[in-house]
């Protein structure tokens, strides 16, 4: 065991005490270097920062649209490939496979192929119906982003639901039928509570990934439109303003704000799994 | 009332046939058991009455009217499942009133009937608890609450005590039956246990393959079963079914003897043999007794005082009055 757990003290603590670190001082690699203690100063300039709030904000908005979109189609879908249909096996793996694409790629398909406003997939169903074209990525920013990692979330979603379906007893549903609950009734008072371990299981896993979400927003909108989420405003800090010290500050807090989250959620799913 | 008449119903999966046509009447306030075998087709028929499956053929009326095509919920049955099939988020007061709640009942009228379901199998004090806190035997009872509350025409019950070790499963059927004599309504049990369809029903279903091999009370199916296979399914110990030489003596292809109806003596009888394993009950010990011309061991129930001893050679003589006979075909000869 010590040498895992060496291996991943350095691999985390080392980043964390040197984000640590330039928090607290006035690092700008091209514009005078490393000047010094600033104390906490890095800290209250990233909150009192006109971008903080709206990047919050955009960062609760997309986490919750993904988690309400994976989670909604996520059931609809479990629910579908529950069923016993032909060609079972090749429909899962297809289900599952935006998994295994990578963010990036998955941004740019979206973006050259679907999204595009003159040779996207979805401007031509709409100029087929005679419509104009929704410029996606400008006029409905956080709608395309949430598009697309939800597409990207949604297998896993569903993968972790599909297994709790099936583990569903079918006696409980064939008891709620003659006790006479109809298909609604049964799926939410059977159904919907025997998934909801999964459901927070899902919700945990995903909240912690999400708040990390990078490459589809910077290969799309590159932050525009607001579209600034805390961790694209944190690299911006970083790498386009060159100002470390800011960036390590929101660094920081993201650190904090995912730990309450994770906390939080850990609770839920502690308290479901002593049931 | 809960009169139930199945017409001529089958059912097949695809391409194979469980259950060929069969007709059957359950008689209102009857406590009617299916046993047979596994895979005998017995729980599918009574899912076929409950209409969690789809009947393929005939027709099923539940006092008189059809409901072969009625979803389940209306039929007015209620179901106690083998694996109680309790729901295990909701508190046994919630899994009790499910159906009421289902069926809209104001709440007022739920407490009182889940309050007396409770009394009737003393689930007052778990009322608050979760499936998942109860022991095997609170579980049955509550799956058994749920079915009372809806006051149905019948109760069907699907090898409700499988699950429960030997000493509450004698405990759990005295009480189903004290249930039954209370409420005076039809049930249906389906088991593989031979002992509690005797000791249960007012009639028996001996199923095997699909087929009805016979239907009546536990004692005429133990004093004149219709054939071979319902002779051997019926009574413990089994009885000794014979062939060969000593069933043409009787004029018939295979002769059986209850263990019961043996006399054994130390001077003469029909048959002599050794006495092999025996198993003392205290009340009772049975003998495993080899004898000449006869290719298996026979069983023999004597009491328990009876002093005989391993590789003691006896004599055996079938009770004539209590001995069946049995022609080429497995049928009972008159």
């Amino acid at each position: 065991m010590a040498p895992a757990v060496f291996l991943l003290l350095v691999w985390m603590l080392v980043p964390l005490c040197m984000t640590l670190w330039f928090s607290l001082r006035d690092y700008r690699p091209l514009r005078g270097g490393d000047l010094g203690f600033v104390g906490l100063e890095n800290f209250v300039r990233f909150v009192s920062s006109s971008s903080f709030w709206p990047a919050v904000f955009t960062t609760m908005l997309i986490v919750g649209g993904v988690l309400l979109v994976s989670i909604i189609f996520g059931v609809l879908l479990a629910m579908l490939l529950d069923q016993p249909m032909w060609g079972q096996g090749v429909v899962r793996i297809l289900v599952i496979a935006p998994f295994f694409v990578m963010p990036t790629v998955s941004a740019l398909v979206w973006k050259n192929m679907f999204m595009d406003p003159t040779n996207g997939v979805f401007a031509h169903i709409w100029r087929a119906f005679g419509a104009d074209p929704v410029v996606w990525l400008t006029d409905v920013p956080i709608l395309s982003l949430i598009m697309i990692v939800s597409w990207q979330w949604l297998p896993f979603a569903t993968l972790i639901l599909l297994t709790a379906f099936q583990s569903l007893d079918s006696e409980q549903l064939e008891a709620a039928e003659m006790d006479g609950a109809g298909p609604l009734a049964r799926f939410f008072f059977i159904a919907l509570p025997h998934l909801s371990r999964a459901i927070t299981i899902v919700i945990l896993i995903q909240t912690i990934f999400l708040l990390a979400v990078f490459a589809e927003i910077f290969v799309t909108t590159g932050g525009a439109f607001g579209t600034r989420t805390l961790t694209y405003l944190i690299y911006q800090r970083v790498l386009e303003s060159q100002n470390v010290g800011l960036g390590s500050a929101g660094g920081v807090y993201a650190i904090i704000l995912a730990n309450i989250v994770a906390l939080f959620l850990m609770r839920i799913v502690g308290k479901n799994l002593d049931r | 009332m809960g009169r139930i008449t199945l017409d001529k119903v089958r059912k097949a999966f695809g391409e194979v046939e469980v259950i060929p046509p069969l007709d059957l009447t359950i008689e209102d306030g009857e406590f009617v058991v299916f046993v047979g075998p596994s895979g005998c087709g017995k729980s599918t028929l009574l899912r076929l009455i409950a209409g969690l499956e789809d009947v393929s053929g005939g027709e099923i009326r539940i006092d008189g009217q059809d409901a072969t095509m009625v979803p389940p919920a209306k039929r007015g049955l209620a179901m106690v499942f083998q694996s109680y099939a309790l729901y295990p988020h909701m508190s046994v007061r919630k899994n009790i009133a499910f159906p009421l709640r289902m069926a809209g009942m104001d709440a007022a009228e739920q407490e009182r009937r889940v309050k007396s379901a409770a009394d009737v199998l003393n689930l007052t004090d778990y009322l608050d608890r979760r499936p998942g806190q109860l022991s095997g035997g609170q579980r049955q009872r509550v799956a058994i609450g749920r079915a009372i509350v809806r006051e149905p025409a019948a109760f069907l019950f699907d090898e409700p005590l499988s699950n429960l070790d030997a000493a509450l499963r004698v405990g759990m059927r005295l009480e189903i039956s004290e249930l039954h004599k209370r409420l005076n309504t039809t049930m249906i049990y389906v088991t593989h246990d031979q002992v509690e369809a005797m000791t249960m029903a007012d009639k028996i279903v001996v199923l095997r393959a699909g087929h009805i091999e016979q239907v009546g009370s536990p004692l005429e199916l133990y004093r004149t079963p219709r054939n071979l296979f319902v002779a051997g399914f019926i009574g413990s110990p089994k009885m000794n079914l014979i062939g060969g030489a000593v069933a043409s003596a009787h004029d018939a292809a295979t002769i059986g003897i209850r263990p019961e109806h043996i006399r054994v003596s130390d001077e003469a009888g029909d048959w002599t043999g050794t006495v092999g394993v025996s198993e003392h009950l205290g009340s009772d010990t049975f003998f495993h007794v080899n004898c000449e011309g006869i290719p298996d061991p026979l069983t023999v129930r004597v009491g328990g005082e009876v002093d005989l001893h391993y590789g003691d050679r006896i004599h055996l003589s079938p009770d004539p009055e209590h001995l069946h006979r049995f022609d080429a075909e497995g049928l009972r000869l008159p």
